[in-house]
């Protein structure tokens, strides 16, 4: 298996298109905390954009890997290697070279210019968001063998977690507003993990002071260590129930 | 008057009252200290006569219960501590005339039924009460039905943080007084640092609030005060003013009352009122207004708050004029879509007008009010969705084609600079000038 990652990621890193990603991160994070002024507010212009570019660029090279690299996997399914490791070895290869950017390209600029909880979650959040939007993309193309198709599932995946769920959130709202719906937010917030994300940095910021009930309840819940644990746990189920769905397809299916 | 004698007599009797009330003027000093004639302040207040002067020397003395009966002055040389240890009321005071100045005043307990203070007042006319630095006590300064009051330099430090609002007393803490000056004092770790119930006439200034653990100014029924230069920080939930017409706010701070139910002012039913040159600086909301009329807003600053103004629907006719907002989350948010205000001539940062005739005002309309902001005021759970990339969109949508947010709550002409309060002065007879509309003067 690790020789199998071994080879993907040096695939990766040639394509160099992981190298400019990880330059835009960098060049956006330190950009934004000499910009903002204070660490707190570079912290929160940088958190929107990678709840926002982060998973976009993820699921869409992501997918792009996937279908490029159908030959080597036709290849390595020839050889007495089991399918579920072929997988699982370019799952790993993919998500563990996007998160080597993220890290370099976000983290250590956290790290220097905003040490502390709040950097870290968000750190920790743009991690678990691109293993998940790897899965997702992953799902996307072993749904169907067109790759046109594949990418436009994947962006439409996209668009879905960042824009259309957060409307249809609205709506729900917006139509049951008479009714107490604190607990129903935080249900719904579980089922977008871009959200669950933002909701969780917003918290350690100052700006969670203007949420109100609702975010004295997040808070109460999302404040203590256990809450903390449910959120990541809810996070790595994201990871888990796409990859996992993905792989079953993938052995299953005719290559 | 022709008759001499009576003259005379008149004349005499003038005499005898002007040298009477100076004997009572200059009259006598009695001194404390541990080698005097007297060791005990209480013993040397009640010794004093009218006029006299007390004159207690540095020290500690732990007494408490000093009641003041005469019209006298009690005055701390060196800083002389009385220390209640925490047996009852410190000073009392029950005559007319009494200056207190230049004392250390200390623990005094938790009393329930009483309300104990370190100086208490009641139903007396022109006290004053100068240079005291009160520590750990239940109510600090507590006055009730008085007149003529002076209430300056004064420091009040409370050490309850530890304890619920409901257990601790005020700093300063006036009832049905009026004619009051309170200046120059500073006051914190209490549950309201000023808190004033029907008190009239009277001028509060340069006083410094902080820390307290409800409000650090409070005031209900007091009519026709001024608020000038003072500052209020990181108090529990900023400063709650309620059903008061006709005051004065000018030159305030209101800065770092940050927390979930806390504002920089709160207005309820107050009307016919000036708020002018005040900064709101870092507050989860900077004015929350309800019930409150015609109130004229000028010249204030609104620096990176969360709510810079939440202007219920119950408010009517409050102008706002020349305010700068910079840097918050949202400038006004309101609950509803009757709106009978009146915005002119302010600085918005997130307006995105032009200004093609260079006359330093935008011409197009802004609207301050984000569409979800509104959201928020409606169906308060979606607060889930702050900073999302969603709202940005929306707002900007609705921004472009007003649908919602109310048409009515609009600044037809608004600034394209931020204004110098204190330069702007040629500036504003330009504006009055070129104004369509006929500026609204009170």
């Amino acid at each position: 298996m690790n020789k199998i990652i071994k080879y993907v990621l040096y695939d990766i890193v040639r394509s160099k298109i992981v190298v400019a990603y990880t330059l835009f991160l960098l060049l956006l994070s330190i950009g934004l905390f000499n910009l903002g002024g204070s660490p707190d507010k570079g912290l929160l212009s940088l958190l929107n954009l990678v709840l926002l570019t982060v998973p976009l660029i993820s699921i869409v090279f992501a997918t792009t890997h996937f279908y490029n690299s159908y030959e080597f996997m036709e290849l390595l399914v020839s050889q007495p290697i089991r399918r579920s490791r072929i997988f699982l070895s370019e799952y790993w290869g993919v998500s563990l070279s996007l998160s080597a950017a993220f890290l370099l390209g976000v983290g250590v600029p956290v790290l220097l210019f905003a040490p502390g909880a709040t950097g870290l979650y968000l750190v920790l959040t743009g991690l678990f968001v691109t293993f998940i939007f790897v899965a997702l993309a992953f799902l996307a193309s072993v749904i169907t063998r067109d790759k046109a198709k594949g990418i436009g599932i994947a962006l439409l995946l996209w668009f879905y977690f960042a824009l259309i769920y957060d409307g249809i959130v609205l709506l729900i709202l917006y139509s049951f507003g008479d009714y107490p719906l604190e607990y129903a937010t935080l249900a719904l917030t579980a089922l977008n993990p871009v959200d669950l994300g933002r909701v969780m940095v917003l918290l350690n910021l100052d700006v969670s002071a203007m949420m109100g009930y609702t975010g004295a309840l997040y808070k109460s819940i999302f404040g203590s260590a256990w809450g903390v644990g449910i959120a990541f746990l809810v996070l790595l189920l994201w990871v888990l129930v796409p990859l996992l769905t993905s792989r079953r397809v993938f052995q299953k299916r005719d290559i | 008057m022709k008759d001499p004698s009576k003259q005379i007599k008149v004349w005499t009797a003038y005499t005898l009252v002007f040298l009477l009330t100076s004997l009572q003027a200059v009259g006598g000093t009695l001194k404390v200290c541990s080698t005097c004639a007297y060791t005990s302040v209480k013993e040397a207040v009640r010794q004093a006569k009218a006029g006299d002067v007390v004159l207690v020397d540095g020290g500690v003395y732990q007494e408490s219960g000093i009641e003041i009966t005469q019209p006298i002055r009690l005055i701390g040389r060196n800083n002389p501590v009385i220390d209640g240890n925490n047996t009852g009321q410190i000073i009392t005071v029950s005559s007319d005339n009494v200056t207190i100045q230049g004392f250390t005043l200390q623990n005094v307990a938790t009393s329930y039924t009483r309300d104990d203070a370190a100086i208490r007042v009641r139903q007396q006319n022109n006290i004053q009460i100068l240079n005291n630095t009160i520590l750990k006590t239940y109510f600090g300064i507590y006055l009730q039905y008085s007149d003529g009051i002076v209430i300056k330099d004064n420091v009040v430090v409370g050490e309850h943080l530890d304890r619920s609002e409901s257990s601790i007393g005020n700093a300063i803490h006036l009832y049905y007084t009026d004619n009051v000056q309170i200046i120059g004092n500073e006051v914190q770790g209490h549950r309201d640092g000023i808190y004033l119930e029907a008190v009239k006439n009277s001028k509060v200034e340069r006083n410094t609030s902080h820390g307290n653990k409800r409000y650090g100014m409070h005031f209900m029924f007091s009519d026709g005060n001024a608020y000038s230069h003072n500052t209020f920080r990181k108090n529990g939930a900023g400063v709650a003013v309620m059903y008061t017409t006709n005051v004065r706010m000018e030159h305030n701070t209101f800065e770092d009352n940050w927390g979930a139910a806390s504002y920089g002012l709160l207005l309820k039913e107050i009307n016919n009122s000036f708020i002018y040159n005040n900064t709101f600086r870092r507050n989860t909301t900077g004015i929350h207004m309800e019930s409150s009329s015609r109130l004229d807003f000028k010249n204030n600053d609104f620096e990176r708050n969360g709510w810079a103004i939440k202007l219920m629907t119950t408010c009517i006719d409050d102008t706002f004029r020349l305010n700068n907002f910079t840097g918050n989350s949202f400038d006004i948010s309101t609950n509803g879509n009757a709106q009978h205000n009146y915005f002119e001539h302010n600085y918005w940062d997130k307006y995105t007008g032009y200004d093609l005739d260079k006359n330093g005002v935008g011409d197009v309309p802004h609207r301050p009010v984000s569409l979800y902001a509104m959201l928020v005021e409606r169906v308060p759970p979606s607060v889930m969705l702050m900073r999302s990339f969603m709202v940005d969109l929306l707002d900007n949508m609705e921004r472009v084609l007003p649908s919602i947010i109310p048409q009515n709550l609009v600044d037809e002409r608004p600034l394209m600079k931020k204004t110098d309060h204190d330069n702007n002065r040629e500036f504003v007879q330009v504006l009055r000038q070129t104004a369509s509309a006929p500026w609204r003067e009170r």
